[in-house]
């Protein structure tokens, strides 16, 4: 479901309009506030809802996370480098949050200096793996995470 | 210039009780403009739900005690400095668009009915502050018409393009404080101060009179907007946004491991990432 946005919150500083990838939240001419011009072509990614300062941008969340109903509200906190997520069932009862670093060094320093970098030797290129590729997402262990791999099986009417 | 009241020498012309009724008039327009817009946005329904969901979402009660002191942080910070203003060209505006108005609007309430008090009508204070007023509001109104305006940065419109409804207040607000101010100082040149006065009257008379097309109303439902999202804050219930976790809290470690693994157990200040560059929507 597409993102909509609480009027009384919003105060009109464009950050969605500037962070939306598919350049749908755009500010209305009359009341000077965000508003998703397209909603059909909003995949929810989530973008302008983390970075809006006044937390007026939401979505229905689909039920593949959590039942129809629910409530999904994120709070990115780039100046503790953590974003929040909270997930609310319809029933009240159920309420998850979570907390995950989004970066463990300040913004904008330690940027890459390619140019730097010695150029890549045959093997390198030859190889499947990408540039600096980090260990925890190599498959030195192993192939594809699989759900027999990690002991799950599927559930009917739950994942399938 | 700046010293002298120009509806005492408007009174040898209109007669101050014509200047009152007219006053009692704009208010009653704003009344009324105000109660049509809150019936027909439904703001006040909007209100009451959301305060009710907010009740049923909550983890404490705030007494009243509280709610008065979340009143008057709401006053001190959201109403009377424009503290929800991310962008400081945007506040600063704000500022002086508002305390202009304000000083205008009450200086010349004052100017009209005290208009044959002996003290008002010798004080210099009032007329300058009555001319202070108009000049804030013109400062602070052409810096938004001009640099500001969502429109002009965002969507490529011109300064000389008007936006219909969008641009009914602050068109109401610049024609009225800017004709005010030729008026007063084209006082005793014929036809052309009298040209002057006709249009203050006219953008007076949009502005006050309409409201209920105008975002006039803002100003009484922004600041129930502030009250309220701090009371969502205080009663626990945070319109089901999550908590703000003080990451050096061995509980919050304990509970979010991630945090520790990733970024050590006094993780330093980030800095303002996306905040660094202000947004021009291109």
């Amino acid at each position: 479901m597409p993102t909509f946005v609480y009027m009384t919150r919003c105060d009109g500083c464009g950050h969605c309009v500037d962070i939306c990838p598919s350049d749908i939240m755009h500010i209305d001419k009359v009341t000077r506030r965000a508003y998703n011009i397209e909603p059909n072509m909003c995949w929810e990614c989530y973008s302008c809802v983390k970075a809006c300062p006044h937390h007026a941008i939401d979505v229905r969340g689909y039920a593949d996370f959590a039942p129809l109903g629910h409530s999904v509200r994120v709070d990115r906190d780039e100046e503790k480098g953590v974003i929040a997520w909270r997930i609310k069932f319809r029933n009240g009862q159920n309420d998850l949050e979570l907390l995950a670093p989004i970066t463990t060094k300040p913004w904008g320093k330690h940027i890459p200096k390619l140019s730097d970098v010695p150029a890549p030797s045959k093997t390198m290129r030859d190889s499947q793996l990408l540039f600096n590729e980090p260990k925890y997402i190599r498959m030195d262990e192993g192939g594809l995470h699989t759900l027999e791999s990690n002991g799950l099986v599927m559930k009917e009417g739950v994942y399938y | 210039m700046i010293t002298s009241n120009p509806f005492a020498e408007l009174a040898a012309v209109i007669p101050p009780a014509a200047m009152q009724a007219y006053i009692i008039l704009m208010f009653l327009l704003v009344v009324i403009g105000t109660i049509l817009d809150m019936l027909h946005k439904k703001s006040g329904q909007y209100f009451f739900e959301n305060s009710k969901k907010a009740k049923k979402n909550a983890t404490r009660t705030v007494s009243a005690g509280e709610k008065g002191a979340i009143a008057v942080k709401t006053l001190a910070k959201e109403v009377l400095t424009s503290g929800e203003f991310a962008n400081v060209k945007r506040r600063i505006s704000h500022l002086l668009t508002m305390y202009g108005f304000i000083i205008f609007v009450v200086t010349t309430v004052i100017l009209i009915f005290a208009l044959r008090t002996p003290d008002t009508a010798t004080s210099t204070t009032v007329p300058m502050l009555w001319h202070l007023g108009a000049a804030m509001l013109c400062l602070g109104g052409y810096w938004f018409w001009f640099g500001i305006r969502v429109d002009v940065a965002s969507e490529g419109v011109k300064w000389y393009q008007l936006n219909g409804r969008g641009d009914l207040f602050i068109i109401g607000l610049l024609g009225m404080a800017t004709f005010a101010l030729l008026w007063s100082f084209t006082m005793g040149s014929g036809t052309l101060n009298t040209l002057f006065f006709v249009l203050f009257i006219a953008f007076s008379t949009l502005l006050f009179g309409s409201v209920y097309w105008s975002k006039f109303a803002h100003m009484f439902f922004k600041p129930a907007a502030a009250f309220q999202k701090r009371i969502t804050k205080a009663d626990g219930s945070r319109e089901n946004l999550p908590a703000k976790y003080d990451l050096t809290d061995p509980q919050v470690q304990a509970k979010f491991p991630d945090i520790p693994t990733y970024m050590g157990t006094r993780p330093p200040n980030m800095g303002p990432g996306i905040k660094r560059e202000a947004p021009n929507h291109y």
